[in-house]
């Protein structure tokens, strides 16, 4: 009732080609932003900004970046978190070596690194194909884990290899709390989402899924295939560089290599197939779904049992409980939430006649 | 209709009062510890003995005394798994809990120290970092509000090599030893490197430093390349999983065990049990030995487990290693309040205030006898610049069935550690663009 777009005609090419044909999409997404932008920085607390929604900020921004890699141009990669820790490490030696560089660049300059490692280690992507590739950027994550471990020049000779980043600063205002640094976040994620998503629209896009579909048809039609696959890999390692770089600056600020294991590239490839391969929007849901619902189920457990049940008995419930929600989930629609959340919008359009 | 709306008005009106009440009351008279525990997780076996004999202590003191002159203890427990994603949610969560905040974190893992450490100064709460975090860290001018306290990896690391030293019959008979650091490859077993290749230099032993990959279950290949090396000691800095691994592993690597030395984090019976006869004659550092009869666990089996009110469930690994360190923990924690509520008054107390009571903390022999832990803990005096306090550490051996002590306290290389500590936090200071507080101006 309430999602009805009749009388809503659209009259151009340009309205056609809107990212949120329907005036309700459009209106939710506005206010949505408004409560991300000015709501939550108001009201939110401490707890609220810098332990649940920049880490899921960020994941999500890398969530988006192996999107376009997997989801998208089909390519499957193990290498997200080392992407990330070139981001960061980057990042970190931009601000130490080149002080004067101003902060909002050096991100910038730290993804284009990442994209140039991740382009490196995507040629392999021009003859192996599935699982094979996933192995050989294996190979690039545990590379890039072992450089920064060992190398003691990338963490400016740190006896433990930990990086304490430096103090952010743009254009004089020092980042030092909570909602400056969410406010950073959320800037950079939204600027960055918003290109992905009309990255994905376009002949760009377009030419990423046609190899994911078929590449030999693809090539066939005339798709190059060296340009096609590494820009995915320059373009979804950039995303991870960045993400890896708010990670180390505005999230932890003392990194350690370790922080970008393997098991966080695997938490990422969760986050993809949790919330939907080849959908922007999943991969904010995915990433919401693996940060967010344990710390909720902790909350629950908290309220439910208090200090009641035996020590030891309540984490290992809740392991249990969100194992269970991701295999159930994964049976109820193998195709992530975000196709869940496609399902429910079709059935809300016909609601309440469904036919 | 006309039920459901004065019913739903007059809940509205109750959940919108309850806050107000609750401003109101006037402040309980409790003093909240957070305790963010690990008890899921490849480090679960250690994190459940810590943190049980931390609960136990607390709880102790509260059915024995009370709370602290009448101040209770409370806390709620935050699952961290040992992982940076569940910490930092835990720190969040907890560090402003009713009624004065966090009186101190004891996180037992150094990733996660490494994580907060940054938020801890600015939200003015103590990271107690008993034998883990950041070794640096023990510069107090530098970081106020960090406390790694006994001792700290590179502390130890010389009492180590001091304790080869003796064995090898004087510390100029290190001289053309060979010496490998096998050490878990994270953060906190990086940490010793740079004063273990220092001290190479100094005494001339030759050093090689060998890193397990995480969780370090696997170590064929790191004994292989010891055994090519030939080492006449192997210290390791291990945790968790990889320790009876690195036990099996160096008993079918046939090196003799009484040569392997294991840091304080490597040698409980968590660790021992598990490798069974591969453990015979392992030797460890220790900070504070196993074993249930010291007057302050005897106390905790009376007054707490015979009336069921304790926390392990597993009630044999009562007065291990590692549940004796959650006791010293809870000793710390509590005379670092009591102290605090000398100047502050006996009140709840908040983050700022404790860590006055952690900077002011004097642990005499007295005093541990008072408390009934002779023995258990080494004298502790902490001061503004030095957050350190002890530094010595004893060696047990195991004799296939329980911890032996073979040494007395011994005392770390004060003077390397030091310059090294000053250096490093000085290089952390211009780093983050710190001024060092000056504490000659007390406070």
């Amino acid at each position: 009732m309430l999602y009805r777009e009749a009388g809503q005609f659209r009259t151009s090419y340009r309205a056609d080609q809107r990212i949120f044909p329907i005036v309700q999409d459009r209106v939710a997404m506005g206010a949505l932003l408004l409560v991300a932008f000015v709501a939550i920085p108001l009201w939110g607390n401490q707890y609220l900004l810098s332990a649940l929604l920049i880490p899921c900020l960020i994941l999500s921004l890398a969530t988006l970046g192996l999107n376009i890699l997997t989801g998208y141009a089909g390519q499957l990669s193990l290498g997200t978190a080392g992407f990330m820790a070139v981001g960061a490490f980057a990042a970190y030696g931009f601000q130490l070596r080149t002080p004067h560089v101003p902060l909002l660049v050096a991100f910038l300059l730290s993804g284009l690194c990442a994209a140039a490692v991740g382009t490196a280690f995507g040629l392999p992507s021009l003859r192996i194909k599935g699982l094979y590739l996933a192995v050989a950027t294996l190979a690039s994550q545990f590379f890039i884990e072992w450089l920064f471990t060992r190398v003691g020049w990338f963490s400016n000779d740190s006896s433990s290899g930990v990086i304490n980043a430096q103090a952010m600063v743009i254009a004089g205002v020092p980042l030092d709390t909570p909602v400056r640094r969410y406010l950073l976040v959320l800037s950079v994620v939204s600027v960055l989402a918003l290109a992905a998503k009309n990255l994905v629209r376009s002949r760009a896009g377009r030419a990423w899924m046609a190899v994911r579909d078929m590449d030999v048809a693809a090539e066939v039609i005339g798709i190059p295939m060296l340009r096609t696959k590494l820009s995915a890999f320059a373009i979804s390692s950039f995303y991870c560089g960045v993400a890896g770089a708010l990670w180390a600056f505005a999230h932890l600020r003392s990194v350690e290599p370790q922080e970008f294991d393997l098991t966080r590239s695997f938490q990422i490839l969760t986050m993809v197939i949790i919330g939907g391969m080849g959908s922007v929007l999943g991969s904010f849901l995915g990433a919401g779904f693996i940060i967010l619902l344990p710390l909720l189920l902790q909350s629950a457990m908290q309220g439910a049992f208090g200090n009641a049940l035996r020590p030891g008995l309540e984490p290992n419930i809740e392991q249990f409980v969100f194992g269970s929600l991701i295999i159930l989930f994964l049976i109820l629609e193998p195709q992530g939430l975000a196709r869940l959340w496609q399902v429910t919008k079709e059935k809300l359009r016909l609601w309440p006649f469904p036919h | 209709m006309q039920h459901l709306i004065q019913g739903t008005a007059l809940a509205l009106a109750l959940a919108l009062s309850a806050p107000a009440r609750a401003q109101g009351t006037p402040v309980a008279n409790e003093q909240f510890v957070p305790v963010p525990s690990y008890r899921v997780g490849p480090y679960a076996a250690a994190g459940t003995s810590v943190f049980g004999g931390f609960i136990d202590y607390m709880n102790f003191i509260n059915v024995r005394d009370g709370g602290i002159n009448g101040v209770k203890l409370t806390w709620e427990e935050c699952e961290t798994s040992y992982t940076v994603d569940k910490g930092l949610p835990c720190y969040e969560k907890l560090k402003g809990h009713p009624p004065t905040g966090a009186s101190m974190f004891s996180f037992y893992s150094t990733a996660i120290v490494y994580a907060v450490l940054d938020r801890a100064g600015t939200d003015k709460v103590p990271l107690v970092t008993i034998v883990h975090g950041r070794t640096d860290a023990s510069d107090g001018r530098v970081f106020p509000y960090v406390f790694p306290l006994m001792t700290n990896y590179w502390s130890q690391n010389t009492d180590i090599v001091k304790f080869i030293g003796m064995r090898s019959g004087g510390m100029d008979k290190l001289k053309g030893q060979k010496i490998v650091h096998l050490y878990l490859d994270v953060a906190y077993g990086k940490e010793p490197n740079e004063i273990f290749l220092k001290q190479a230099a100094m005494y001339g032993f030759e050093a090689k430093l060998v890193p397990v990959p995480p969780p370090g279950t696997d170590q064929q290949s790191q004994w292989l390349e010891i055994r090519q090396f030939a080492p006449d000691w192997v210290i390791v800095t291990g945790y968790g999983v990889m320790n009876p691994a690195m036990l099996k592993a160096a008993a079918r690597a046939n090196y003799p065990r009484d040569h392997v030395i294991g840091n304080f984090w490597t040698g409980s019976e968590e660790d021992t049990i598990p490798a069974g006869d591969a453990a015979v004659n392992y030797i460890s550092s220790l900070i504070n030995p196993a074993g249930t009869d010291f007057k302050i666990i005897q106390d905790i089996q009376k007054v707490l487990y015979d009336k069921g009110l304790g926390n392990m469930t597993d009630k044999s690994r009562i007065g291990s290693v590692l549940y004796n360190r959650g006791i010293m923990t809870g000793i710390i924690t509590v005379e670092a309040i009591r102290t605090a509520q000398g100047k502050y008054g006996k009140k709840p107390l908040t983050g700022e205030q404790t860590r006055w009571g952690l900077e002011n903390l004097n642990l005499d022999d007295k005093r541990i006898a008072q408390l009934g832990a002779t023995g258990l803990i080494q004298p502790l005096k902490v001061t503004c610049a030095d957050h350190e306090g002890g530094g010595a550490v004893k060696f047990q051996q195991w004799d296939g069935k329980k911890w032996k002590i073979i040494s007395d306290w011994i005392q770390p290389d004060r003077k390397l550690v030091r310059d090294m500590v000053e250096a490093s936090a000085a290089k952390y200071a211009a780093e983050k663009g710190i001024t060092p507080r000056d504490c000659s101006k007390g406070g």
